[in-house]
């Protein structure tokens, strides 16, 4: 990752943190100062979908053309992917605590949120249960593209086709895309750059973690 | 080449009956089970429960039929399939035959349950169009999980971890819309559902035949 980048990451998220507790935010009833929740839990979700994103396009790459480069790729991209859901679960468990009065209260949307974990954490058994090295990373692969695709219609279609309490889907008292007014927009948008971009800096460190790691394992085997 | 192998599948099953036998009293004694468990009060059998133990039942008794179309092959007999036969071909004829299998048990299962519980099913028809839609959706993405588990360490339980995240989607849509069956709603009503359901089908077929090969090549 270029510096620039992760300068930017750093200044964005510092903002974010100033500005999404100090800022002022509209009134609304029962979700009140909570709303503040959104500069955290929402940018987490986008994050999650952009990583997982990536490990999808780094395993039709090691499919297409097969390395140990794009598989650790693929691979800790769903990680870091994975770390972003469970904060955005943890998030809006805190959220659903002070509004809806139980932290988990079996919405369609926290239930396919949950089930999207499922898919990645089935992923990572899949991973530990086969031994071959070049048979784990393709079979992973294709279960990674698979899990994907069969994971767009769990968190993009079934919400939107049932009612939900989350806010954002209208009848509820609460922040619309439409109603998030300009101050929110001045503190959300650089959030969400600025939360993918750390989670992109994370999941680019961790693959270098990993090449030094088999790098010097081969100068062992020398 | 398809025709064969879909040939070569039915006939080995005729064969040895003892799977498909083995794969029917599973269902009977799931559903049997859920009668026991109920026996003298029939009436807390909401539609609702029913549907839920319907689905519960047709679920584990397709991931059981489907997780043997790989993991019970003989080793060394792929290498044979492989030499005559293009993958393509080999995971399309698999997913027919698994959806035809799949077909007869769900109808097999709806009816054991009308016999043991009760039929609390009022618009029949858009029920079994959407039995039929879903066993497809199973068979699909199944039976390329079912390769997958098939090539690791303790298939059995992976098969399991694997599907039920994938196949949850399909579960999701077929529930609501056997409520809607039950409540006797307005097809109308339905048809986006079953829109979704075929959308999510063709996905799941579209990337099982595209992502096959990648596991076949060995």
């Amino acid at each position: 990752m270029k510096a620039w980048l992760k300068i930017l990451a750093v200044i964005l998220i510092c903002y974010t943190i100033v500005g999404g507790f100090l800022f002022s935010v509209p009134r609304l009833n029962i979700v009140n100062e909570t709303i503040r929740g959104l500069y955290f839990h929402v940018p987490m979700w986008f994050g999650m979908i952009a990583l997982f994103l990536a490990s999808t396009i780094y395993s039709i790459q090691y499919l297409r053309n097969p390395s140990f480069n794009s598989d650790t790729k693929a691979l800790e991209f769903a990680n870091t992917g994975l770390a972003l859901g469970l904060l955005g679960i943890f998030t809006g468990m805190i959220w659903a605590n002070y509004t809806w009065g139980s932290p988990w209260h079996g919405d369609p949307k926290q239930n396919g949120a949950a089930i999207s974990l499922l898919v990645y954490l089935a992923y990572f058994v899949l991973r530990g249960s086969i031994e071959n090295e070049d048979q784990r990373a393709r079979l992973s692969a294709v279960y990674n593209i698979f899990a994907f695709c069969a994971m767009i219609p769990l968190i993009f279609i079934i919400p939107r086709m049932t009612s939900s309490m989350h806010p954002g889907n209208g009848g509820n008292p609460g922040f619309n895309m439409y109603d998030l007014d300009s101050r929110m927009r001045m503190v959300f948008y650089p959030a969400v750059v600025g939360w993918i971009l750390l989670g992109f800096w994370i999941a680019t460190l961790r693959i270098r973690t990993r090449f030094v790691n088999e790098k010097l394992l081969d100068l062992e085997n020398e | 080449m398809f025709f064969t192998l879909l040939k070569k599948e039915l006939t080995l099953e005729l064969r040895r009956k003892s799977v498909i036998s083995g794969l029917v009293l599973y269902l009977f004694s799931t559903a049997f089970i859920c009668y026991l468990t109920f026996s003298l009060r029939q009436n807390q059998i909401t539609p609702l429960v029913w549907s839920a133990l319907f689905w519960i039942t047709i679920l584990f008794t397709v991931i059981n039929t489907i997780a043997k179309s790989f993991i019970g092959e003989k080793r060394g007999r792929d290498i044979y399939y492989f030499s005559i036969a293009s993958p393509e071909t080999i995971i399309l004829s698999k997913i027919i035959y698994n959806f035809l299998l799949t077909l007869i048990l769900s109808f097999a299962g709806f009816g054991l349950f009308v016999l043991l519980l009760k039929n609390p099913i009022a618009d029949l028809g858009l029920f079994c169009l959407a039995i039929t839609l879903s066993a497809f959706g199973f068979s699909a993405s199944l039976t390329l999980l079912s390769g997958i588990a098939s090539k690791a360490n303790n298939s059995n339980i992976l098969m399991a971890v694997l599907s039920f995240p994938i196949v949850i989607s399909i579960l999701l849509i077929t529930v609501k819309i056997t409520k809607n069956c039950i409540d006797g709603l307005d097809r109308s009503i339905s048809t986006n559902d079953l829109l979704t359901l075929f959308a999510i089908n063709c996905l799941v077929t579209a990337a099982s035949y595209l992502l096959f090969p990648y596991i076949w090549r060995n």
